[in-house]
């Protein structure tokens, strides 16, 4: 019974989650705030984004910016680019990225470093998965220092090619250092979580290629948005393209002019190299805002300092062929979904190299008009393309963080995952006279079981109309220019600035999207309907491919109903 | 997607001649379905889920979250923290706000230190709403100081600080329940006294859930383990409350550090005075606790059982022990007896034999003479009957009894004839030769 206890003990262990991208170069943390938003937690460096590198010396562990920093006097027990071996194979990994930090050892067939982490000179053997502990352990902190509140809980982004050995691995990782992993959510999804949940974001039906361009490897997905279900159609990874493949060029440019100068190769001299990596970088982030930077390096070599400036059309001009990889990946990740640039509704661009304001403005250039391309130097409101992955990580952790873990895992399983998806849109078809027209109602790719509402307008005169529920499909009429160009159709009046007059070049062919109607589904008739109503129609679609359909006059008392049979297994 | 999506295309009219069922035709189907992977995340798919696992259609899900939704706004209401306020606290000086009583002024009396900040914050919020100072105006009374207000304020915030709530909770003297008296607890009602005392009491234990009094038929272990708590009783109770302000001016310092000093001694003084009566509560209740004196006995009476119990077992093993003793004795006379009378046979049997060995011997000389030592007609002469004799003892010396009784009973059987006995004579001195016990040649008559 002691007398200064006045101490309030530790609220019983009350699950505090937060969302954590962790990245292979940089990782982020983020926490929904009290007023709603998700936003991107600073550490004590005040960085939003924390490198994914730890250093030791003489004992004392360095993370972050100041590990960094690192590379060049202690690169040997500097650990970096770590992420992608976690749960894998020694003989599977690819050890280029470590080239100038602590390279990856072989223990058990895992992989491992060797480094003096402790004060004294033995060489440790440190596992990936000891290093991935200590990374979280110190990002947890940093968020727990900011918040205010112990965090033991989280939603951790993954690329969509973790397997399955990775995931638990970093399960039991981050279980190490203290924190539940509540999801593993993958990178592409949480970075339309991000957009989707910002308040001004409306529901909508969507195709969606996320474009996450990282430090070292870049991967790209397009995901269907049906109804706020997201499913991912295709994705693509490039493990050698990433911000590094710019950082190269801006060294080996500034190298030429070093060599050019002094008549020394810089990249020689191992410390030599990795200043001018490490400034690379920071004048390639430069040259992302402001269209001239400028690099300074002391002793870069033999003693000799170097200060140089390179404007943004030079850099632009330098790296077209590696800016044309990018675009080349997008294009081909579309095409593996077997779509059309002319299907993408948005483009969103995610990770540290989208800032880059050319890839953006290439991607600009391969989709039409009414395509938004969610970047920063394209749009305006584009949120931090950082950060967009720990933001969607922050939004589904303040989403399943009541929720019990037996709940989450239920939720998560293939029972509820797997689930039918449209194979063609389900819309109404309208004939005016010779016209045959289609209005897509549920779009391709939904998941099943759908249901969709919609009001259309009657003739003026009112009457009897007749709705027929039919499937439509897609196709991209290719038209040459004519001399005079014809008025564009309206192709979707869900989208109804389809329309793409800008880029119309003389020589150059008008791509279009244009419905057809395939294959019946059912009829309805609406007697008598007031001059100037409306009708609605409510489709619903079960999970074995039955529809009920419900057609009413708006404010109307009677509604026609009706049932489609699924179809039988043998059928297509 | 409850919303319709509002769409400004004009439907066909009705073609002629168009007629169907309840103008319903279904005149296809939907083509076969891909199955794909969804991204478990976002409220949409948490919808869907939900939707999933319970098996619900899309209206019965709206249906149910819509009735969660109205019950949780209900619930928020429900517990209305409405008492009614006494005059005199109204009137209270805000100055005084050490004085106030903080649960009274936010009606939460009942609750006390059992209130969670949630209904504090709703209290409060109450509380505000009707004593507001631009209320107040509105209403045409006026207290200049918003004297009410103000303690309303001063009790949330410190209500809503954990560690200034403790330091008030712990000198909340109207939480305090006195434990009963020895008049009162023996009229029945020891348990539900002394239970409310313990409970009240158990509210600055650092340790929680604090273990119940229990009632009659509690256990011993649950007994002991309830004394065995309070009697190492870990309390945050604190009396910092109570401390006179120290004057936070700084031109006597002096002034300043004695008052510290005297809070300081006073703090201890009452926790140690807080310890003792606490310690004098447990004392008594336990002094008076029926189930220790039941305890006692039961542990008495289990004693009692356990001594009679190992007298008997030492008593039946003593008898065993001589009952096993008398029948070894027993054993071992009858054993002597029988030995003795082994032994007297066999000497009766030896000198028995002895005598028939004499009487046998006394035949084989005999039957020499009776066919006078072989000698055909006239005395045998003295070196004839010295040969024959002696080879009679060379054979006897060798043979055994129940060969010389054979040989006895052969001779008797020859009688007087020589030939016949010579027979037996050399039939046995072949059988002792063949036997190795002679050598050939050794009996020279009876070759």
């Amino acid at each position: 019974m002691s007398d200064e206890s006045n101490s309030v003990p530790a609220e019983a262990p009350e699950r505090f989650a937060i969302g954590i991208s962790f990245g292979n170069s940089s990782s982020s943390i983020a926490r929904i705030s009290p007023e709603g938003k998700a936003e991107v937690i600073a550490n004590e460096e005040g960085d939003r984004q924390i490198p994914s590198v730890l250093s030791y010396i003489e004992g004392e562990e360095y993370h972050g910016t100041q590990a960094k920093a690192q590379l060049i006097r202690n690169p040997k027990n500097t650990v970096a680019y770590f992420r992608d071996y976690l749960g894998k194979n020694y003989k599977s990994i690819d050890a280029t990225p470590c080239h100038q930090s602590a390279h990856p050892v072989q223990v058990d067939s895992t992989v491992a470093f060797s480094i003096r982490d402790t004060a004294s000179e033995d060489v440790n053997t440190v596992t990936v998965s000891e290093i991935t502990t200590r990374h979280l352990r110190r990002l947890k902190q940093s968020a727990a220092d900011f918040i205010g509140k112990e965090v033991n809980a989280a939603v951790i982004t993954v690329p969509t090619d973790f397997h399955d050995a990775q995931r638990e691995a970093l399960i039991a990782a981050a279980k190490e250092a203290g924190i539940e992993v509540l999801q593993l959510i993958h990178e592409p999804v949480a970075a339309v979580m991000a957009y989707d949940a910002r308040p001004e974001a409306t529901v909508a039906d969507k195709l969606v290629v996320v474009a996450d361009l990282g430090g070292t490897r870049s991967d790209v997905a397009v995901i269907a948005c049906r109804g706020g279900m997201y499913t991912i159609l295709a994705t693509a990874h490039d493990y050698e393209l990433g911000g590094a493949s710019l950082d190269q060029i801006i060294i080996d440019h500034f190298a030429k002019e070093f060599i050019k100068k002094h008549k020394v190769d810089p990249r020689e001299n191992e410390r030599g190299l990795a200043k001018l990596k490490l400034e690379g970088e920071a004048t390639r982030k430069a040259l992302s805002l402001g269209t001239n930077a400028s690099l300074s390096i002391e002793s870069l070599t033999d003693g000799i300092d170097f200060s140089s400036t390179i404007n943004r059309t030079r850099y632009e001009l330098l790296s077209s062929k590696v800016f044309a990889q990018f675009t080349d990946l997008i294009q081909q990740v579309i095409k593996k979904a077997e779509l059309d640039v002319l299907d993408i509704d948005e483009v969103i661009f995610s990770g540290g190299a989208s800032h880059t304001p050319k890839i953006a403005h290439l991607a600009r250039n391969i989709f039409p008009e009414k395509t938004a391309i969610l970047a920063p130097s394209t749009l305006i409101t584009a949120l931090n393309p950082s950060e967009l992955a720990a933001r969607g990580a922050a939004v589904q952790a303040s989403l399943i963080q009541e929720f019990d873990k037996e709940d989450i895992e239920q939720s998560i399983h293939p029972m509820v995952t797997a689930t039918p998806h449209l194979r063609n849109a389900i819309g109404v078809q309208f004939v005016s006279g010779e016209d045959v027209d289609f209005q897509p109602l549920l779009n391709a790719e939904t998941a099943l079981p759908a249901r969709r509402t919609a009001q259309y307008s009657v003739p003026k005169a009112g009457g009897s109309v007749f709705v027929r529920v039919c499937e439509g499909v897609r196709e991209i009429k290719v038209t040459k220019p004519e001399p005079k160009p014809k008025a564009e159709k309206a192709s979707d009046a869900e989208e109804d600035d389809s329309d793409f007059d800008s880029d119309e070049d003389e020589e150059e062919e008008i791509r279009e999207t244009v419905w057809k109607t395939d294959k019946a589904i059912a009829e309805l008739a609406v007697k008598d309907v007031k001059a100037g109503g409306k009708v609605e129609l409510m489709v619903h679609v079960n999970s074995d491919l039955g529809l009920q359909i419900t057609v009413r006059e708006v404010g109307g008392q009677s509604a026609v109903r009706g049932a489609v049979e699924s179809p039988k297994p043998t059928e297509n | 997607m409850a919303s319709a999506q509002v769409f400004n295309i004009t439907l066909p009219a009705l073609p002629e001649g168009w007629s169907a069922d309840k103008d319903f035709k279904a005149v296809g189907s939907v083509s076969a379905a891909t199955q794909r992977n969804l991204e478990p995340v976002g409220p949409h798919f948490l919808a869907h889920a939900r939707r999933k696992r319970h098996q619900r259609t899309f209206s019965e899900d709206e249906r149910i979250q819509a009735q969660q939704n109205v019950k949780k706004t209900e619930e928020d209401e429900d517990d209305e923290i409405s008492e009614p306020e006494d005059p005199m606290m109204l009137s209270r000086d805000a100055k005084d706000w050490k004085a106030q009583d903080h649960y009274a002024v936010l009606g939460l009396s009942k609750y006390r230190w059992r209130a969670t900040p949630e209904q504090i914050k709703r209290a409060h919020r109450k509380k505000v709403l009707r004593h507001h100072p631009d209320k107040k105006a509105a209403m045409g009374q006026t207290d200049e100081n918003d004297n009410f207000f103000k303690c309303i304020q001063k009790a949330t915030e410190l209500l809503l600080d954990p560690v200034r709530r403790r330091q008030f909770d712990s000198v909340d003297e109207a939480a305090d329940v006195e434990p009963p008296t020895k008049k009162e607890a023996a009229k029945g009602n020891f348990y539900k006294l002394w239970s409310k005392a313990f409970v009240a009491e158990g509210r600055f234990s650092k340790k929680q859930p604090v273990p119940t009094l229990g009632n009659e038929d509690s256990t011993k272990e649950e007994v002991e383990g309830f004394y065995d708590f309070w009697y190492n009783f870990d309390s945050w109770r604190t009396f910092e409350y109570l401390d006179e302000d120290v004057p936070d001016d700084n031109e006597n310092r002096d002034q300043k550090r004695h008052v510290e000093k005297k809070n300081a001694n006073a703090r201890r003084k009452r926790k140690t005075e807080d310890n003792t009566r606490l310690r004098h509560m447990i004392d008594e209740c336990l002094a008076n606790d029926e189930r220790i004196k039941k305890f006692r006995q039961q542990a008495r009476a289990g004693k009692d059982k356990k001594r009679l119990e190992k007298e008997a077992e030492a008593k039946r093993l003593a008898e065993e022990k001589e009952k096993a003793r008398v029948e070894e004795e027993q054993r071992k006379k009858e054993a002597e007896e029988t030995a003795k009378a082994d032994r007297e046979k066999t000497k009766k049997a030896k000198e028995a034999a002895k005598n028939a060995a004499k009487k046998n011997k006394r035949v084989l000389k005999g039957a020499v003479k009776e066919v006078n030592y072989f000698v055909e007609g006239g005395d045998a002469s003295a070196g004839q009957v010295d040969a024959v004799l002696g080879d009679v003892e060379l054979l006897m010396s060798k043979i055994d009894h129940e060969e010389l009784a054979a040989l006895a009973e052969s001779l008797t059987a020859a009688g007087k004839d020589g030939a016949a006995v010579k027979a037996a004579y050399a039939a046995q001195a072949k059988q002792l030769v063949e036997a190795g016990k002679l050598k050939e040649g050794e009996l020279k008559t009876f070759a």
